[in-house]
Protein backbone atom coordinates (compact mmCIF):
# COMPACT_ATOMS: atom_id res chain seq x y z
CA UNK A 1 0.00 0.00 0.00
CA UNK A 2 1.79 3.33 -0.89
CA UNK A 3 1.95 5.96 1.83
CA UNK A 4 -0.88 8.85 1.34
CA UNK A 5 0.59 11.72 0.10
CA UNK A 6 1.74 14.48 2.46
CA UNK A 7 -1.13 16.51 3.75
CA UNK A 8 -0.31 20.33 3.92
CA UNK A 9 -0.39 21.20 7.54
CA UNK A 10 -4.37 21.95 8.20
CA UNK A 11 -5.12 25.02 9.80
CA UNK A 12 -6.30 24.41 13.55
CA UNK A 13 -9.36 23.79 13.94
CA UNK A 14 -11.88 26.57 15.60
CA UNK A 15 -12.58 24.90 19.41
CA UNK A 16 -14.91 22.94 19.85
CA UNK A 17 -18.48 24.13 21.78
CA UNK A 18 -18.28 22.47 25.33
CA UNK A 19 -18.51 18.86 25.42
CA UNK A 20 -22.13 17.29 25.57
CA UNK A 21 -22.46 16.62 28.85
CA UNK A 22 -21.39 20.40 30.22
CA UNK A 23 -23.83 21.68 27.16
CA UNK A 24 -26.69 23.07 28.89
CA UNK A 25 -30.59 22.52 26.97
CA UNK A 26 -31.43 26.34 26.56
CA UNK A 27 -34.77 27.75 26.61
CA UNK A 28 -35.33 28.17 22.70
CA UNK A 29 -34.09 24.37 22.25
CA UNK A 30 -35.85 22.69 25.21
CA UNK A 31 -39.72 22.78 22.80
CA UNK A 32 -37.99 21.29 20.19
CA UNK A 33 -36.29 18.31 21.41
CA UNK A 34 -39.14 17.71 23.98
CA UNK A 35 -41.52 17.56 20.97
CA UNK A 36 -39.17 15.58 18.86
CA UNK A 37 -37.96 13.09 21.31
CA UNK A 38 -41.42 12.75 22.75
CA UNK A 39 -42.78 12.01 19.03
CA UNK A 40 -40.11 9.71 18.42
CA UNK A 41 -40.85 7.77 21.82
CA UNK A 42 -44.74 7.76 20.56
CA UNK A 43 -43.97 6.49 17.60
CA UNK A 44 -42.05 3.90 19.07
CA UNK A 45 -44.41 2.74 21.58
CA UNK A 46 -47.36 2.54 18.76
CA UNK A 47 -44.99 0.29 16.62
CA UNK A 48 -44.17 -2.10 19.33
CA UNK A 49 -47.66 -2.28 20.47
CA UNK A 50 -49.34 -2.60 16.86
CA UNK A 51 -46.90 -5.66 16.56
CA UNK A 52 -47.98 -7.27 19.81
CA UNK A 53 -51.28 -6.68 19.04
CA UNK A 54 -50.88 -8.48 15.53
CA UNK A 55 -50.14 -11.57 17.36
CA UNK A 56 -54.19 -11.88 18.74
CA UNK A 57 -57.09 -12.27 16.13
CA UNK A 58 -59.89 -10.51 16.33
CA UNK A 59 -61.45 -13.91 15.48
CA UNK A 60 -60.22 -17.67 16.58
CA UNK A 61 -61.81 -20.29 14.30
CA UNK A 62 -62.41 -22.59 17.80
CA UNK A 63 -65.45 -24.17 18.91
CA UNK A 64 -67.96 -22.09 21.20
CA UNK A 65 -67.01 -22.76 24.72
CA UNK A 66 -70.66 -23.75 25.20
CA UNK A 67 -72.53 -25.79 22.97
CA UNK A 68 -75.68 -28.54 23.36
CA UNK A 69 -74.92 -32.14 22.68
CA UNK A 70 -78.64 -33.40 22.39
CA UNK A 71 -81.07 -35.20 24.56
CA UNK A 72 -80.52 -36.91 27.53
CA UNK A 73 -82.26 -39.61 25.99
CA UNK A 74 -78.85 -40.12 23.49
CA UNK A 75 -77.00 -40.54 26.18
CA UNK A 76 -77.27 -44.11 27.37
CA UNK A 77 -76.38 -45.52 31.23
CA UNK A 78 -72.45 -46.42 32.01
CA UNK A 79 -71.37 -45.65 28.83
CA UNK A 80 -68.61 -42.80 28.21
CA UNK A 81 -69.99 -41.10 25.23
CA UNK A 82 -66.25 -39.94 23.11
CA UNK A 83 -67.95 -37.77 20.10
CA UNK A 84 -67.51 -34.78 21.98
CA UNK A 85 -64.01 -35.54 22.52
CA UNK A 86 -62.26 -34.03 19.26
CA UNK A 87 -64.40 -30.90 18.91
CA UNK A 88 -65.05 -29.98 21.82
CA UNK A 89 -62.03 -31.38 24.21
CA UNK A 90 -65.08 -33.25 27.01
CA UNK A 91 -66.00 -36.42 27.50
CA UNK A 92 -70.22 -36.79 28.37
CA UNK A 93 -70.80 -39.69 30.66
CA UNK A 94 -73.94 -41.04 31.99
CA UNK A 95 -74.34 -42.87 34.84
CA UNK A 96 -77.45 -43.46 37.50
CA UNK A 97 -78.15 -40.57 38.75
CA UNK A 98 -77.44 -38.45 35.87
CA UNK A 99 -74.99 -37.03 33.06
CA UNK A 100 -71.75 -35.22 33.97
CA UNK A 101 -68.90 -34.09 31.55
CA UNK A 102 -65.12 -34.73 32.38
CA UNK A 103 -62.45 -32.11 30.33
CA UNK A 104 -60.11 -34.28 28.63
CA UNK A 105 -56.96 -32.36 29.84
CA UNK A 106 -54.84 -34.33 32.06
CA UNK A 107 -54.06 -33.21 35.26
CA UNK A 108 -50.63 -34.33 34.89
CA UNK A 109 -49.11 -31.55 32.27
CA UNK A 110 -51.82 -31.41 29.86
CA UNK A 111 -51.86 -33.91 27.08
CA UNK A 112 -54.90 -35.56 26.28
CA UNK A 113 -56.07 -38.93 27.67
CA UNK A 114 -57.47 -41.66 25.78
CA UNK A 115 -60.83 -44.07 26.91
CA UNK A 116 -59.91 -47.44 26.73
CA UNK A 117 -63.50 -49.18 26.26
CA UNK A 118 -61.88 -52.89 27.44
CA UNK A 119 -60.29 -51.55 31.23
CA UNK A 120 -62.70 -49.08 31.33
CA UNK A 121 -60.91 -46.41 31.61
CA UNK A 122 -58.87 -43.02 30.44
CA UNK A 123 -55.07 -43.63 29.69
CA UNK A 124 -53.16 -40.55 29.16
CA UNK A 125 -50.65 -41.54 26.25
CA UNK A 126 -47.83 -39.01 28.01
CA UNK A 127 -47.01 -40.32 31.06
CA UNK A 128 -49.52 -43.31 31.91
CA UNK A 129 -51.97 -41.60 34.01
CA UNK A 130 -55.26 -43.62 34.70
CA UNK A 131 -58.42 -42.39 35.11
CA UNK A 132 -62.26 -44.06 36.36
CA UNK A 133 -65.25 -43.26 34.13
CA UNK A 134 -65.56 -40.72 37.02
CA UNK A 135 -62.62 -39.00 36.46
CA UNK A 136 -60.84 -39.82 40.27
CA UNK A 137 -57.32 -40.46 39.34
CA UNK A 138 -55.82 -44.57 40.23
CA UNK A 139 -52.15 -44.74 38.70
CA UNK A 140 -49.46 -43.01 37.10
CA UNK A 141 -48.68 -39.52 37.79
CA UNK A 142 -51.53 -37.65 37.48
CA UNK A 143 -52.11 -35.55 41.05
CA UNK A 144 -55.64 -34.88 40.88
CA UNK A 145 -59.08 -36.18 39.34
CA UNK A 146 -59.76 -34.95 35.97
CA UNK A 147 -62.11 -31.79 35.78
CA UNK A 148 -65.66 -31.28 35.32
CA UNK A 149 -67.08 -29.31 33.28
CA UNK A 150 -70.68 -27.26 33.83
CA UNK A 151 -73.69 -29.03 32.46
CA UNK A 152 -77.33 -28.22 32.72
CA UNK A 153 -80.38 -28.33 30.58
CA UNK A 154 -81.33 -26.10 27.61
CA UNK A 155 -84.74 -24.78 27.29
CA UNK A 156 -85.27 -26.96 24.58
CA UNK A 157 -84.55 -29.90 26.64
CA UNK A 158 -81.11 -30.59 25.08
CA UNK A 159 -78.05 -31.70 27.41
CA UNK A 160 -76.15 -28.14 27.87
CA UNK A 161 -72.43 -28.54 28.25
CA UNK A 162 -70.71 -25.00 29.57
CA UNK A 163 -66.54 -25.36 29.30
CA UNK A 164 -65.88 -22.28 30.46
CA UNK A 165 -66.91 -23.30 34.41
CA UNK A 166 -64.77 -25.60 35.96
CA UNK A 167 -65.23 -28.16 38.67
CA UNK A 168 -62.15 -29.70 40.47
CA UNK A 169 -62.83 -32.42 43.12
CA UNK A 170 -60.80 -31.79 45.40
CA UNK A 171 -61.94 -28.55 46.10
CA UNK A 172 -65.30 -29.92 46.38
CA UNK A 173 -67.17 -28.56 44.01
CA UNK A 174 -68.37 -31.72 42.24
CA UNK A 175 -71.02 -31.27 44.47
CA UNK A 176 -71.92 -28.12 43.17
CA UNK A 177 -75.48 -28.49 41.16
CA UNK A 178 -74.10 -26.79 38.04
CA UNK A 179 -71.61 -30.12 37.46
CA UNK A 180 -74.03 -32.61 37.44
CA UNK A 181 -77.38 -33.14 35.21
CA UNK A 182 -79.80 -35.90 37.53
CA UNK A 183 -82.07 -37.30 35.42
CA UNK A 184 -84.56 -39.62 37.40
CA UNK B 1 12.59 -30.19 -16.40
CA UNK B 2 10.75 -29.13 -13.71
CA UNK B 3 11.69 -25.73 -13.80
CA UNK B 4 9.93 -26.03 -17.65
CA UNK B 5 6.59 -26.34 -15.90
CA UNK B 6 6.87 -24.22 -13.03
CA UNK B 7 8.67 -21.29 -14.68
CA UNK B 8 4.87 -20.65 -17.01
CA UNK B 9 2.92 -21.33 -13.42
CA UNK B 10 4.55 -19.08 -11.55
CA UNK B 11 4.80 -16.30 -14.31
CA UNK B 12 0.62 -16.75 -14.31
CA UNK B 13 0.50 -16.54 -10.81
CA UNK B 14 2.18 -13.23 -10.86
CA UNK B 15 0.53 -12.01 -13.74
CA UNK B 16 -3.08 -12.87 -11.78
CA UNK B 17 -1.69 -11.33 -8.32
CA UNK B 18 -0.34 -8.46 -9.92
CA UNK B 19 -3.96 -7.70 -11.96
CA UNK B 20 -6.31 -5.25 -10.80
CA UNK B 21 -9.04 -7.95 -10.19
CA UNK B 22 -6.85 -8.88 -7.28
CA UNK B 23 -5.41 -5.91 -6.07
CA UNK B 24 -8.85 -4.17 -5.94
CA UNK B 25 -9.44 -7.71 -3.42
CA UNK B 26 -6.51 -7.94 -1.81
CA UNK B 27 -4.86 -4.44 -0.98
CA UNK B 28 -2.08 -5.98 1.12
CA UNK B 29 0.85 -7.73 0.27
CA UNK B 30 1.70 -11.34 1.48
CA UNK B 31 1.30 -12.06 5.21
CA UNK B 32 5.11 -12.69 5.52
CA UNK B 33 5.38 -9.40 7.91
CA UNK B 34 3.73 -8.21 10.97
CA UNK B 35 2.32 -5.84 9.37
CA UNK B 36 0.98 -7.49 7.07
CA UNK B 37 -0.55 -9.99 9.20
CA UNK B 38 -2.09 -7.71 10.75
CA UNK B 39 -3.58 -6.17 7.32
CA UNK B 40 -4.82 -9.36 6.74
CA UNK B 41 -7.51 -9.40 9.66
CA UNK B 42 -8.15 -5.81 9.62
CA UNK B 43 -9.11 -5.46 5.90
CA UNK B 44 -11.78 -8.34 6.06
CA UNK B 45 -14.56 -8.42 6.67
CA UNK B 46 -14.55 -11.90 8.24
CA UNK B 47 -11.97 -12.23 10.10
CA UNK B 48 -11.83 -8.42 11.27
CA UNK B 49 -13.91 -9.37 14.16
CA UNK B 50 -11.12 -11.29 15.43
CA UNK B 51 -7.92 -10.10 17.50
CA UNK B 52 -5.23 -9.23 15.44
CA UNK B 53 -3.17 -11.02 18.02
CA UNK B 54 -3.51 -13.88 19.91
CA UNK B 55 -1.29 -15.25 22.63
CA UNK B 56 -0.30 -19.03 21.88
CA UNK B 57 -1.42 -19.76 25.00
CA UNK B 58 -5.07 -18.98 24.68
CA UNK B 59 -5.60 -20.27 21.78
CA UNK B 60 -4.42 -24.02 22.62
CA UNK B 61 -7.08 -26.48 21.67
CA UNK B 62 -6.43 -28.16 25.20
CA UNK B 63 -7.36 -24.63 26.41
CA UNK B 64 -10.56 -23.44 24.42
CA UNK B 65 -11.74 -26.94 23.24
CA UNK B 66 -12.83 -24.98 20.31
CA UNK B 67 -16.43 -25.30 21.50
CA UNK B 68 -17.46 -21.75 20.18
CA UNK B 69 -16.22 -22.35 16.88
CA UNK B 70 -17.77 -25.75 16.79
CA UNK B 71 -20.90 -24.24 17.71
CA UNK B 72 -20.95 -21.59 15.57
CA UNK B 73 -19.94 -24.25 12.39
CA UNK B 74 -22.65 -26.46 13.45
CA UNK B 75 -25.17 -23.21 13.61
CA UNK B 76 -23.80 -22.66 9.66
CA UNK B 77 -24.42 -26.59 9.06
CA UNK B 78 -28.25 -26.00 10.57
CA UNK B 79 -28.63 -22.82 8.50
CA UNK B 80 -27.37 -24.73 5.38
CA UNK B 81 -29.53 -27.52 6.01
CA UNK B 82 -32.45 -26.34 7.08
CA UNK B 83 -32.74 -23.83 4.19
CA UNK B 84 -32.55 -26.86 1.85
CA UNK B 85 -35.27 -28.81 3.79
CA UNK B 86 -37.49 -25.37 3.30
CA UNK B 87 -37.75 -26.09 -0.53
CA UNK B 88 -39.59 -29.05 0.33
CA UNK B 89 -41.41 -28.49 3.73
CA UNK B 90 -44.64 -27.18 3.83
CA UNK B 91 -45.79 -26.10 7.80
CA UNK B 92 -49.41 -26.87 7.33
CA UNK B 93 -51.34 -29.74 9.52
CA UNK B 94 -52.30 -31.68 6.13
CA UNK B 95 -48.92 -31.89 4.71
CA UNK B 96 -46.05 -31.49 7.64
CA UNK B 97 -45.64 -35.38 8.64
CA UNK B 98 -45.89 -36.34 5.27
CA UNK B 99 -43.15 -33.81 3.85
CA UNK B 100 -41.07 -35.19 6.97
CA UNK B 101 -41.31 -38.65 5.42
CA UNK B 102 -41.24 -37.62 2.01
CA UNK B 103 -38.07 -35.94 2.57
CA UNK B 104 -36.30 -39.46 4.07
CA UNK B 105 -38.12 -41.23 1.55
CA UNK B 106 -38.48 -39.67 -2.11
CA UNK B 107 -35.98 -36.95 -1.63
CA UNK B 108 -31.98 -37.95 -2.61
CA UNK B 109 -30.11 -37.60 0.53
CA UNK B 110 -32.65 -37.82 2.39
CA UNK B 111 -30.25 -38.12 5.18
CA UNK B 112 -30.52 -34.36 5.37
CA UNK B 113 -32.86 -34.07 7.79
CA UNK B 114 -30.92 -36.07 10.13
CA UNK B 115 -28.08 -34.12 9.75
CA UNK B 116 -29.99 -31.07 10.51
CA UNK B 117 -31.66 -32.89 13.87
CA UNK B 118 -28.44 -34.39 14.91
CA UNK B 119 -26.55 -31.10 14.26
CA UNK B 120 -29.18 -29.73 16.62
CA UNK B 121 -28.87 -31.86 19.04
CA UNK B 122 -24.55 -31.69 19.00
CA UNK B 123 -25.32 -27.92 19.25
CA UNK B 124 -27.22 -27.79 22.26
CA UNK B 125 -24.58 -30.22 24.00
CA UNK B 126 -21.67 -27.85 22.31
CA UNK B 127 -23.26 -24.88 23.56
CA UNK B 128 -23.59 -26.25 27.51
CA UNK B 129 -19.53 -27.35 27.03
CA UNK B 130 -18.35 -24.14 25.55
CA UNK B 131 -20.17 -22.30 28.55
CA UNK B 132 -18.60 -24.88 31.11
CA UNK B 133 -15.48 -24.02 29.55
CA UNK B 134 -15.55 -20.08 29.66
CA UNK B 135 -16.98 -21.35 33.40
CA UNK B 136 -13.88 -23.31 34.25
CA UNK B 137 -10.76 -21.00 32.74
CA UNK B 138 -12.54 -17.83 34.56
CA UNK B 139 -13.27 -16.49 31.08
CA UNK B 140 -16.46 -14.67 32.02
CA UNK B 141 -14.45 -12.15 34.50
CA UNK B 142 -14.15 -8.61 34.01
CA UNK B 143 -14.32 -7.10 31.39
CA UNK B 144 -16.00 -10.01 29.92
CA UNK B 145 -19.11 -10.26 31.92
CA UNK B 146 -21.18 -8.44 28.94
CA UNK B 147 -19.97 -11.08 26.64
CA UNK B 148 -21.00 -13.84 29.35
CA UNK B 149 -24.75 -12.37 29.47
CA UNK B 150 -24.67 -12.06 25.59
CA UNK B 151 -23.89 -15.83 25.45
CA UNK B 152 -26.46 -16.71 28.03
CA UNK B 153 -29.28 -15.16 26.32
CA UNK B 154 -27.78 -16.99 22.99
CA UNK B 155 -27.87 -20.31 24.99
CA UNK B 156 -31.63 -19.56 25.41
CA UNK B 157 -32.04 -18.64 21.77
CA UNK B 158 -30.26 -22.29 21.16
CA UNK B 159 -32.67 -24.00 23.40
CA UNK B 160 -36.00 -22.43 21.91
CA UNK B 161 -34.89 -23.23 18.23
CA UNK B 162 -34.36 -26.62 19.19
CA UNK B 163 -38.22 -26.49 20.65
CA UNK B 164 -39.68 -25.07 17.76
CA UNK B 165 -37.96 -27.13 15.41
CA UNK B 166 -39.07 -29.54 17.48
CA UNK B 167 -43.07 -29.29 17.03
CA UNK B 168 -42.33 -28.83 12.63
CA UNK B 169 -42.60 -32.55 12.11
CA UNK B 170 -45.73 -32.85 13.59
CA UNK B 171 -45.76 -36.73 14.78
CA UNK B 172 -47.43 -37.33 18.05
CA UNK B 173 -44.10 -36.84 20.00
CA UNK B 174 -44.33 -33.34 18.58
CA UNK B 175 -47.52 -32.55 19.03
CA UNK B 176 -47.36 -33.84 22.62
CA UNK B 177 -44.25 -32.48 24.06
CA UNK B 178 -44.98 -28.83 22.65
CA UNK B 179 -48.49 -29.03 24.48
CA UNK B 180 -46.70 -29.98 27.73
CA UNK B 181 -43.96 -27.39 27.11
CA UNK B 182 -45.88 -24.58 26.41
CA UNK B 183 -48.08 -24.82 29.70
CA UNK B 184 -45.15 -23.67 31.21
CA UNK B 185 -46.40 -20.26 29.76
CA UNK B 186 -49.09 -20.36 31.69
CA UNK B 187 -47.51 -19.59 34.66
CA UNK B 188 -45.47 -16.71 33.17
CA UNK B 189 -46.22 -13.41 35.76
CA UNK B 190 -48.67 -10.95 35.17
CA UNK B 191 -49.30 -12.47 31.55
CA UNK B 192 -50.21 -16.09 32.07
CA UNK B 193 -53.52 -17.13 33.15
CA UNK B 194 -52.08 -18.88 36.11
CA UNK B 195 -49.04 -17.14 36.91
CA UNK B 196 -48.30 -14.61 40.10
CA UNK B 197 -49.96 -10.96 39.79
CA UNK B 198 -52.12 -12.02 36.77
CA UNK B 199 -55.38 -12.29 38.96
CA UNK B 200 -55.17 -9.11 39.95
CA UNK B 201 -55.09 -7.32 36.37
CA UNK B 202 -59.04 -7.01 36.52
CA UNK B 203 -60.86 -4.21 34.72
CA UNK B 204 -63.87 -4.08 36.80
CA UNK B 205 -65.27 -7.67 37.27
CA UNK B 206 -63.30 -9.03 34.64
CA UNK B 207 -60.40 -10.51 34.65
CA UNK B 208 -57.92 -9.07 31.79
CA UNK B 209 -55.94 -12.06 31.62
CA UNK B 210 -57.33 -15.26 30.06
CA UNK B 211 -56.60 -18.60 28.22
CA UNK B 212 -57.50 -16.04 25.21
CA UNK B 213 -55.30 -13.73 25.27
CA UNK B 214 -52.28 -14.87 27.76
CA UNK B 215 -48.48 -15.53 27.00
CA UNK B 216 -49.33 -18.98 26.16
CA UNK B 217 -51.59 -17.88 23.47
CA UNK B 218 -49.09 -15.56 21.92
CA UNK B 219 -46.96 -18.78 21.48
CA UNK B 220 -49.63 -20.37 19.99
CA UNK B 221 -52.14 -18.74 18.44
CA UNK B 222 -54.65 -20.33 20.14
CA UNK B 223 -55.61 -21.98 22.97
CA UNK B 224 -54.54 -25.71 22.01
CA UNK B 225 -51.73 -26.63 19.85
CA UNK B 226 -52.87 -26.69 16.07
CA UNK B 227 -52.78 -25.23 12.91
CA UNK B 228 -51.31 -21.45 13.96
CA UNK B 229 -49.13 -23.12 16.36
CA UNK B 230 -47.01 -25.05 13.81
CA UNK B 231 -46.98 -21.61 11.24
CA UNK B 232 -45.80 -19.74 14.37
CA UNK B 233 -42.92 -21.82 15.66
CA UNK B 234 -42.18 -22.37 11.61
CA UNK B 235 -41.92 -18.67 11.52
CA UNK B 236 -40.10 -18.57 14.59
CA UNK B 237 -37.53 -21.36 13.76
CA UNK B 238 -36.62 -20.76 9.91
CA UNK B 239 -36.75 -16.63 10.30
CA UNK B 240 -37.30 -14.48 13.57
CA UNK B 241 -34.88 -16.84 16.42
CA UNK B 242 -31.95 -17.28 13.79
CA UNK B 243 -32.03 -13.96 12.70
CA UNK B 244 -31.67 -12.63 16.47
CA UNK B 245 -29.23 -15.14 17.00
CA UNK B 246 -27.06 -14.36 14.17
CA UNK B 247 -27.32 -10.57 15.22
CA UNK B 248 -25.65 -11.21 19.13
CA UNK B 249 -23.28 -14.01 17.62
CA UNK B 250 -21.84 -10.91 15.39
CA UNK B 251 -21.93 -9.04 19.01
CA UNK B 252 -20.74 -11.94 20.97
CA UNK B 253 -17.36 -12.00 18.35
CA UNK B 254 -17.19 -8.60 17.82
CA UNK B 255 -16.75 -8.53 22.02
CA UNK B 256 -14.36 -11.21 22.11
CA UNK B 257 -12.20 -8.87 20.48
CA UNK B 258 -12.92 -5.60 22.40
CA UNK B 259 -12.54 -7.67 25.53
CA UNK B 260 -8.92 -9.13 25.33
CA UNK B 261 -9.01 -11.80 23.10
CA UNK B 262 -10.40 -15.18 22.89
CA UNK B 263 -9.59 -16.38 26.44
CA UNK B 264 -7.30 -16.30 29.66
CA UNK B 265 -7.39 -14.37 33.00
CA UNK B 266 -6.78 -11.09 32.12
Amino acid sequence: MPDPPAQPAAPKPAPRRAASAAKKVTRREFPFLAIGWGMFTAAMAAGLTAAGRFMFPNVLTEPPSTFTAGFPDDFAIGVVDTRFKERYQVWIVRDEEGIYALSTICTHLGCTPNWLEAEAKFKCPCHGSGFYATGINFEGPAPRPLERVGVSLAEDGQVLIDKSRLFKFEAGQWNDPASFLPLT
Amino acid sequence: MLNRILAPLSAAWKEATDSQVWTSIFRHGKPVSNRNRALVMMSNVFLHLHPVKSRKAGIKLRYTWCMGGITFFLFLVLTFTGLLLMFYYRPTVEYAYADIVDLQEHVPLGIMRELHRWGAHAMVITVWLHMLRVFMTGSYKPPREFNWGIGVVLLVLTLLLSFTGYLLPWDQLAIWAIAVGSNMARATPLLGTEGPLSASLTLGDISLINAGNDARFALLGARSVGQPTLLRFYVLHCVGLPLAAAFLMAVHFWRVRKDGGISGPM
